[in-house]
């Protein structure tokens, strides 16, 4: 119970830190509007990244195992890409009815979190072959801080936020 | 290990650290032989640039020995001396497959953040925030080099570690800058800026066949460096016009192409720098451009302005109309040195690229936070300050 309560505490602050550095810069541009640009999502709920490969190398009935793992919780598309730019693959959640603030997209904790992560890893396995991970880093002390325990939060939903 | 980190605001510390371990196949584990400061680390030391945390190791300017490689590495053995691009680039992307490396869509492994800043996100930089990937940094024993067959690059036999070392990332930007700018044969060049990136934008614009380079800073020893090791010419803005001095050099027209390697701290004399400076404080603007501004100003009608030094959010009072009306090219990146080391390697080894001046306090990590203060502060004529595991 604590535990839940807690993980539910540290995610509010990062959608918090997410916006609050977001907006910081976001309403440098445009002081009317605290609203970050760019957070929205197209209508049709379709997540899409481009892969470099050969057309034949994706196939929307066999996707790549990150969307595999997501089962009939998703859909997939995939089209080739204009111009030699490979192959667009695209996800989306059947079932679109929660819908999350742009905050919540920006700094990964919004339904859709699981997606795009699932397609950004998609994309790595079939241009290069592997995931990167960045953790284990070397570091030193992380002398608490409130803003350095909203940044390692954040960090960590970091692979699974953004405007994809 | 011991490593220099970043504890605070203009707070530099030397901890004991864990050792990197092998995470993915085509990473190598690189015994730091040499690791220079960067004036981008200045942007990190002095808060402008806000992913950090405390512990996190810095630098990422370096050359070393390889010591470990994941069983996917395949142009590397241990024992190569190597120099490592600053940049982690998988080299199989679209972004990488054109030569455009820094701008890797896989190369980050937190693209969230610079997506929200930015709208999309670029490659990781050792060292270099959170934002950049949360890679830990060069100034340690060990770092981990992922996509090693990518960014490490054997140095020639004949060139000494203190040349090697520049080819990680002062010359690479010199060279990204001044080739993306469309330096042709003949051309008038003026660059903004005479630290170790500047010096290598002019270098390379020599190189391309620039019929005259200007560097532009008000460090006179920075200058002297200018015209006794890399044969351009100088100016010293807080002596001279600028845009003044390059017309008159260049019959009324003004540089065919303008390189600003000086970035988001950028100083200016007069009331320009108090305004930017405030605005800067209160978060109006997160940069400072002076540079900027004035290579558009001084830029010829139809030339191209490319911006190497980092900003990181938005500036005020950027003369837009300037770079429309005068139909100039504008242009910045990252570095993409994964596509000019090699050659910069070789005209090193045919000693046309010469850098150990820029090296101009070596020590030892113990001596972190002096170091950084020394290159932030230019004391004692410190143009890099690099350390020596
Ligand atoms: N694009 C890239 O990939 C890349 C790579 C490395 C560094 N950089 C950036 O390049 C910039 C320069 O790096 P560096 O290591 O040479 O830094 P540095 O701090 O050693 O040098 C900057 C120089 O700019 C001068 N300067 C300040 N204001 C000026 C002005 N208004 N006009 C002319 N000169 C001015 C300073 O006196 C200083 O000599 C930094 O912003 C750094 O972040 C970019
Ligand atoms: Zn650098
Ligand atoms: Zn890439």
């Amino acid at each position: 119970m604590a535990g839940t309560s807690h993980r539910g505490d540290v995610a509010s602050r990062v959608v918090r830190v997410g916006s609050t550095l977001v907006q910081q810069v976001r309403s440098t541009l445009d002081p009317a509007s605290a609203q970050p640009a760019g957070g929205h999502h197209a209508a049709s709920g379709w997540l899409v990244v481009t892969v470099f490969c050969e057309p034949d190398r994706l196939d929307e009935n066999a996707p790549p195992g990150p969307l595999v793992e997501l089962g009939d919780r998703i859909e997939v598309r995939v089209r080739p890409a204009p111009a030699d730019k490979g192959v667009e693959l695209a996800a989306r959640l059947r079932d679109r009815s929660a819908r999350a603030n742009a905050p919540r997209r920006l700094s990964g904790n919004d339904p859709q979190a699981e997606v795009r992560s699932a397609l950004r890893r998609a994309k790595q396995l079939v241009e290069v072959g592997e995931v990167l991970a960045v953790d284990p880093a070397p570091h030193g002390e992380r002398t608490p801080t409130p803003g350095g325990t909203l940044l390692e939060a954040w960090t960590r939903k970091a692979p699974e936020g953004g405007v994809l | 290990m011991k490593a220099v980190t970043w504890r605070g605001v203009n707070d530099i510390g030397v901890e004991d650290v864990p050792e990197p371990t092998i995470l993915n196949g085509h990473d190598a584990i690189v015994e730091v032989g040499l690791s220079a400061t960067c004036g981008s680390d200045l942007h990190l030391v002095g808060g402008y640039i806000p992913a950090m945390r405390a512990g996190d190791v810095l630098g990422h300017e370096f050359m070393g020995t390889i010591v470990e490689t994941g069983p996917d590495v395949t142009r590397h053995q241990v024992g190569d001396r190597v120099v490592v691009v600053s940049f982690t680039s998988c080299g199989q992307c679209w972004y990488c497959r054109q030569g455009l490396f820094s701008l890797c869509d896989n190369g980050n492994p937190n693209p969230g953040i610079t997506e929200a800043l930015w709208g999309q996100a670029i490659g990781g930089c050792y060292g270099y925030s959170h934002a950049m990937g949360g890679w830990a940094g060069s100034h340690a024993r060990y770092i981990r080099v992922p996509y090693a067959d990518q960014g490490a690059f054997p140095v020639p036999e004949g060139v000494s570690d203190e040349r090697a070392l520049f080819a990680s990332d002062a010359a690479p930007t010199g060279w990204t800058g001044a080739d993306l700018a469309g330096v042709q044969p003949g051309d008038t060049v003026a660059v903004w800026g005479a630290g170790g990136v500047g010096q290598m934008a002019a270098r390379a614009a020599m190189l391309m066949g620039a019929e005259q380079v200007v560097v532009v800073d008000r460090f006179e020893n920075r200058l002297e460096q200018v015209r006794t090791h890399i044969g351009a010419e100088t100016l010293d803005y807080e002596e001279v016009d600028v845009p003044a001095e390059l017309r008159e050099r260049t019959g009324g027209r003004g540089p065919d192409v303008c390189i600003e390697a000086v970035g988001m701290e950028a100083h200016s004399p007069g009331p320009a720098h108090v305004y930017d400076q405030v605005k800067q404080q209160l978060r109006l603007q997160t940069d400072r451009p002076t540079a900027v501004r004035e290579a558009i100003y001084a830029c010829r009608k139809g030339g191209s302005v490319f911006t190497l030094g980092v900003f990181g959010g938005v500036v005020d009072k950027f003369p837009l109309g300037a770079v429309m009306n005068k139909g100039l090219t504008l242009r910045g990146a990252q570095q993409h040195g994964h596509r000019y080391i090699p050659e910069i390697l070789e005209r090193m080894s045919r000693d046309e690229v010469r850098t150990e001046h820029l090296a101009t306090h070596v020590m030892s990590l113990d001596d972190g936070a002096k170091g950084y203060r020394m290159f932030k502060e230019k004391e004692d004529g410190c143009v890099r300050a690099v350390f020596r595991p």
